[in-house]
């Protein structure tokens, strides 16, 4: 029994659940106990598509030093622009739709990864200059969109089971999926393989351009499919709907505990980082402090863990 | 002759300034009004704090670092610039608001009215950077998330300062901006007073060549003796030094504060040093060249404005601009290789 806490202990994720947890007992002190379960479920809600794009993100910083994916903000506005006007309020076009989303996204990815491959720029620099083509097509074709998502997605994404969100639900499936890939498929280990040491994993004849190319891929169809169901959630797509998740997907993957170095990524990490997250705002809210206070917080609380983390990983 | 044009790296170095000329020709030819005194003045005044911010970020990239919060501390120099260094702790709306409420007397004590507050602010915001140089050398820690936090610090305190937009800028700090020298506009003079200085700090200073060295090879430069937490300290002071004065020319030439009104910079300068010839890696820099990138980026907006493409383009522009010269030097890279 000691040994099982002790390996629970061990694991990095474990502290965002808890920090998550400790936030949520504090709000819902404030207000006695009332709508705990709205808090929850809000939290829950949100939460999702933070892990959504965090699942990208995250497969991407697994890459190694100096991987980073600056387009997602750009590729969640335009595929989320481009599926409803696909979709254009009718039920029968929301599978085109999604696919459309999907293949924004997948189009976004290859043509980073190729900027990265012909122009041998660090990644950074690739995904940000492809963030300024992107933004900018998806300003101009978004720019007066105002067409309602098809009725259907609304209700899905909105739907509930008993105050638990439906979409929450499929998310942790989808993250249950994407653990299951990165620890226990070939192409999983690659990935951690190139992010530990990449002329060792070219050496041991892992397919290096392959591996990033889908990473970069799988990163931004994510972001389509989260452009996609925010479109849905929020009635329609608009020109800042991405903005907030740069900053965000950087941080869940940082509070979940996986290496920035890369390398060394957990899933479960980014449930409890957006919890977290979401849960600090709400927690600010409820005791009534000012947007100021609440960007404040967020940014000593990516700092404090960074360095809680530096200190973990030396000790280790 | 031939052979010296031909060279990669004369190439290489000239390809900030050809790709500016480029740039400004096409902008002259479809437009030559453009070309005078007033046209280059309108055209180029934003590019001054842009200028000074990438000198900034270029500051934190010699030694292989990144600063994402950049734009949030431009905005943060801005918000303090139009209410704390203008008129003291009684230009914040907050206090303005207990003077309304009576809580406050109608003339409020010497501390409450003197800019010094401002300075105070400002030379906590360089201090706060040095610290973060020290921080991130001594934990050893990914200046990308460590920035990332202080982007979300920066706007906290920039909205608890200025809530709306609003305040006013200093009156020195607008006439300096709106100065009109005569013969050359000045943001032309204003960037090559930016780019000299920066050239002379960083290439031609023997503690410059240090800091490039430390960024080429950290463990060289720790080897003969000289402190790499020094060296850290030092560039990170400095990003917060040329921030400052980023966020003051800006705050100059808008007249007012806002905290969200520099955010697009973190990205326009990372583009802008990458324009201008410098390298991610390695120490590799160029002072003038980034002065030129943020000038070319500038004008990207400026050009598509003539060309009577809708501005929703803009971005886009510097996006496809910063691939070409990419693609551009990737060329060269490859002629060098070649020989």
């Amino acid at each position: 029994m000691t040994a099982l806490l002790r390996r629970l202990i061990a694991k990095p994720w474990l502290w965002a659940y808890g920090a998550a947890a400790v936030v949520f007992l504090i709000t819902v002190l404030f207000t006695g106990g009332r709508s705990s379960g709205e808090v929850a479920s809000a939290a829950l809600t949100f939460a999702t598509f933070y892990v959504i794009v965090g699942l990208g993100q995250m497969f991407v910083v697994t890459l190694g030093p100096g991987n980073v994916d600056l387009s997602i903000p750009a590729t969640i506005t335009l595929a989320g622009a481009v599926a409803t006007k696909v979709m254009d309020t009718q039920d029968a076009m929301i599978l085109p739709g999604l696919a459309v989303a999907l293949a924004c996204g997948a189009a976004v990815g290859a043509f980073n990864y190729g900027l990265i491959l012909i122009l041998r720029i660090p990644p950074i620099i690739a995904t940000l200059s492809s963030s300024f083509l992107v933004q900018s097509t998806a300003i101009a074709y978004g720019r007066g969109l105002r067409i309602k998502p098809p009725p259907r997605l609304a209700d899905f994404a909105t739907a509930q089971f008993h105050g638990v969100p439906i979409l929450a639900l499929c998310v942790i499936a989808l993250a249950g999926a994407m653990s299951v890939v990165l620890h226990r498929t070939v192409y999983g280990a690659w990935v951690t393989a190139i992010g530990q040491n990449i002329r060792a994993a070219r050496l041991a004849g892992v397919d290096v351009g392959v591996t990033r190319l889908a990473t970069y891929v799988l990163c931004a169809a994510l972001a389509g499919l989260c452009g996609f169901l925010l479109s849905g959630f929020s009635g329609g797509s608009s020109l800042s709907m991405g903005e907030e998740y740069l900053l965000t997907s950087i941080a869940l993957v940082v509070i979940g505990g996986s290496s920035v170095a890369g390398g060394a990524s957990n899933v479960p990490g980014l449930w409890g980082a957006a919890l977290f997250l979401f849960l600090v705002v709400t927690m600010l809210n409820t005791y009534g402090f000012g947007a100021g206070l609440r960007y404040l917080a967020t940014g000593f609380i990516i700092i404090g863990v960074i360095v809680a983390a530096s200190r973990r990983d030396r000790t280790a | 002759m031939i052979g010296a044009a031909l060279n990669p790296r004369l190439l290489r170095n000239l390809l900030p300034a050809f790709s500016l000329a480029i740039l400004l020709a096409a902008i002259f030819w479809v437009q030559p009004r453009t070309m005078s005194y007033f046209g280059l003045n309108l055209m180029l005044n934003l590019a001054i704090p842009i200028a000074l911010a990438t000198i900034a970020q270029m500051a934190v990239i010699t030694v292989n670092d990144l600063d994402l919060s950049i734009g949030g501390y431009v905005g943060y120099v801005a918000c303090v610039g139009a209410t704390l260094l203008s008129g003291g702790a009684g230009a914040l709306p907050a206090v303005r608001a207990l003077q309304e409420s009576g809580a406050l007397g109608r003339e409020l004590p010497w501390i409450l009215t003197t800019p010094l507050a401002g300075v105070v602010a400002l030379a906590l915001g360089v201090g706060v950077y040095a610290l973060l140089g020290a921080l991130i050398h001594l934990r050893n820690l990914p200046s990308i998330v460590v920035t990332l936090g202080m982007s979300f610090v920066w706007l906290g305190l920039s909205v608890m300062i200025l809530p709306s937009p609003g305040g006013q800028a200093p009156g020195w700090d607008r006439t300096l901006m709106g100065f009109k020298p005569p013969y050359a506009p000045f943001p032309i003079i204003a960037a090559g007073v930016i780019a000299a200085a920066a050239h002379f700090l960083f290439m031609r200073t023997s503690y410059g060549s240090i800091l490039r060295g430390a960024g080429g090879n950290p463990r060289a430069i720790e080897r003969a003796g000289w402190s790499m937490l020094r060296v850290k300290v030092t560039m990170f002071a400095l990003t917060g030094v040329f921030g400052m004065l980023a966020g003051l020319s800006l705050v100059g030439l808008t007249t007012s504060g806002d905290a969200n009104i520099a955010l697009r910079y973190t990205l326009l300068s990372i583009a802008g040093v990458i324009l201008g010839g410098g390298e991610f890696v390695g120490g590799r820099i160029s002072p003038v060249g980034a002065v030129i990138g943020a000038m070319t980026l500038t004008l990207a907006g400026s050009f598509l404005t003539f060309l009577s493409i809708p501005s929703d383009w803009q971005i886009g522009a510097q996006g496809a601009i910063l691939i070409l010269v990419l693609a551009a030097r990737a060329l060269i890279d490859r002629a060098e290789k070649a020989r």
